[in-house]
């Protein structure tokens, strides 16, 4: 069982293997071998253990992924919303999680922070945290949930981001719109997504201050969409047609992410 | 090669041969690529061996798990369309009587089972194929309660929420692992049965082949 599991070296000593038996066959005899080797390679193959067909597997489960894209873009419906939860619920203390360790955490100056504004939106001004201070604030209790399976509950709060997009004249019908983040991660999400109610630009959590490790000055936070889809510390967003990816998306985390 | 006294008789379907081993690709990489991904948060104090996983890293992990479930889902709706509409889900699986499914264990336990006719399953045979089926579908529906917990909220909320989800999740997938295991010894101890899955045909004695006629034609 394990060698059909095992390494590149093995698959392709394997496949010699396999070439030099079917050589010693009779014609009808090879022909059958060669059947039954058929599929116990495209079973090697369906492992994705390093097989020079692996380019071709990489770009179809791209392709899938891609296709999951579009399914969840159908499915989601923008006033679903995700289940809230009492206060006394909230988990603390709340998981840190980055692509880095806790101890290299930015620590970004709030006062001379500004979140940049770019791309389909008619005011580019950049705004400082008094300002976005100065916007109606709410907060929402809901469960985080991680690529990686586990799920916390927080209470976060801040804009409605549809209010900013409003605020900054987004033009809403363009497709997308991208985050650039001070620890160099980057993301990106649908409009819908971004027009949810539920979707916020946070700066507090559990009703303090956002800490570091969760993103200050400012996260994005959407109940509706996996973690690694809600960027810390942003510096800079964008609204584009054009799918800006993202840090982990671009490495094969699926880019619709939705919940 | 045939022996005197013995006929070839059909047993599965080509429909339903095809639907078995799409599945069996579905659930390896299904279970394997599920493995890969628990390991990144386990739920209990244990994690699978990286070798029994696919997928490389838990990125990887979940494209096979978010592809596989197509294959998975859609084999499984040809499957059962199949078998309700051709009356053979009814024919084949049904009734199962607990009674039955005692006296046929205590039998199969004894190794008095008889395995004679294949193309008839005993009631534990019944009880076990019917029981995977609705695991399957257990897995399916809490895969996207854990999936979709916001747009598909009802499955989610039916199920106990997340946290729950993942758990029922998780035991599904030990049940059919279970009876993957446990199919594959029974395999073993009567070979036949590989043959008829693979080829359709099992070679049953005259008598058995007879009753076969008889049956198939009333």
């Amino acid at each position: 069982m394990k060698s059909l599991f095992a390494k590149k070296v093995t698959a392709q000593a394997d496949a010699r293997l396999i070439g030099e038996v079917a050589k010693r066959l009779d014609a009808p005899a090879r022909r059958q071998f060669l059947r039954h080797s058929i599929s116990l390679g495209s079973l090697a193959m369906l492992t994705g253990c390093g097989t020079e067909s692996d380019e071709a597997l990489d770009k179809m489960l791209t392709g899938i992924s891609r296709f999951n894209d579009r399914v969840q873009w159908a499915l989601f419906n923008p006033d679903k919303l995700a289940q809230t939860y009492p206060d006394s619920m909230i988990q603390q203390p709340f998981p840190f999680n980055a692509y880095y360790e806790k101890e290299e955490v930015r620590h970004v100056d709030g006062a001379k922070w500004k979140l940049e504004i770019s791309g389909l939106v008619a005011d580019k001004h950049a705004w400082t945290l008094p300002e976005l201070a100065a916007l109606p604030q709410v907060a929402h209790t809901t469960r985080h949930i991680c690529v990686e399976g586990w799920s916390a509950i927080g209470r976060w709060g801040g804009v409605p981001f549809k209010t900013f997009l409003e605020r900054i004249g987004a033009d809403m019908t363009a497709k997308y719109i991208g985050f650039k983040c001070a620890d160099d991660y980057f993301t990106s999400i649908d409009m819908p997504t971004a027009l949810h109610p539920q979707t916020l630009i946070a700066l507090s959590f559990a009703d303090q201050t956002l800490p570091a490790e969760f993103g200050y000055p400012m996260k994005i936070r959407m109940p509706t969409k996996l973690g690694y889809k809600n960027p810390k510390h942003v510096m800079a967003m964008w609204v584009t047609n054009t799918n800006p990816g993202g840090y982990w998306e671009d490495q094969g985390y699926n880019w619709f992410g939705g919940s | 090669m045939a022996q005197t006294g013995s006929k070839w008789v059909g047993v599965h379907p080509v429909i339903v041969r095809i639907c078995h081993w799409l599945n069996v690709i579905a659930i390896v990489l299904m279970v394997m690529s599920g493995w890969r991904i628990y390991n990144a948060s386990p739920i209990w104090q244990f994690r699978f061996p990286a070798d029994a996983t696919i997928g490389g890293w838990l990125g990887g992990a979940i494209q096979w798990h978010f592809a596989g479930m197509w294959l998975l889902v859609a084999n499984g709706l040809l499957y059962l369309l199949y078998n309700i509409f051709s009356g053979r889900l009814r024919r084949k699986f049904f009734p199962i009587r607990p009674r039955e499914v005692v006296h046929d264990m205590s039998e199969a336990l004894h190794g008095k089972l008889s395995h004679a006719d294949p193309t008839h399953y005993n009631a534990v045979q019944k009880l076990a194929y019917v029981g995977v089926m609705l695991l399957i579908a257990g897995v399916i529906v809490s895969g996207l309660a854990i999936w979709k917990p916001v747009q598909l909220q009802f499955i989610t909320e039916l199920l106990g929420g997340y946290e729950a989800s993942r758990r029922v999740h998780f035991v599904c997938m030990a049940l059919i692992v279970a009876f993957v295991a446990l199919h594959v010894v029974m395999v073993a101890l009567v070979p036949k049965t590989l043959i008829a899955i693979i080829t359709g045909r099992a070679r049953v004695a005259q008598t058995v082949a007879q009753t076969v006629a008889k049956a198939e034609a009333a």
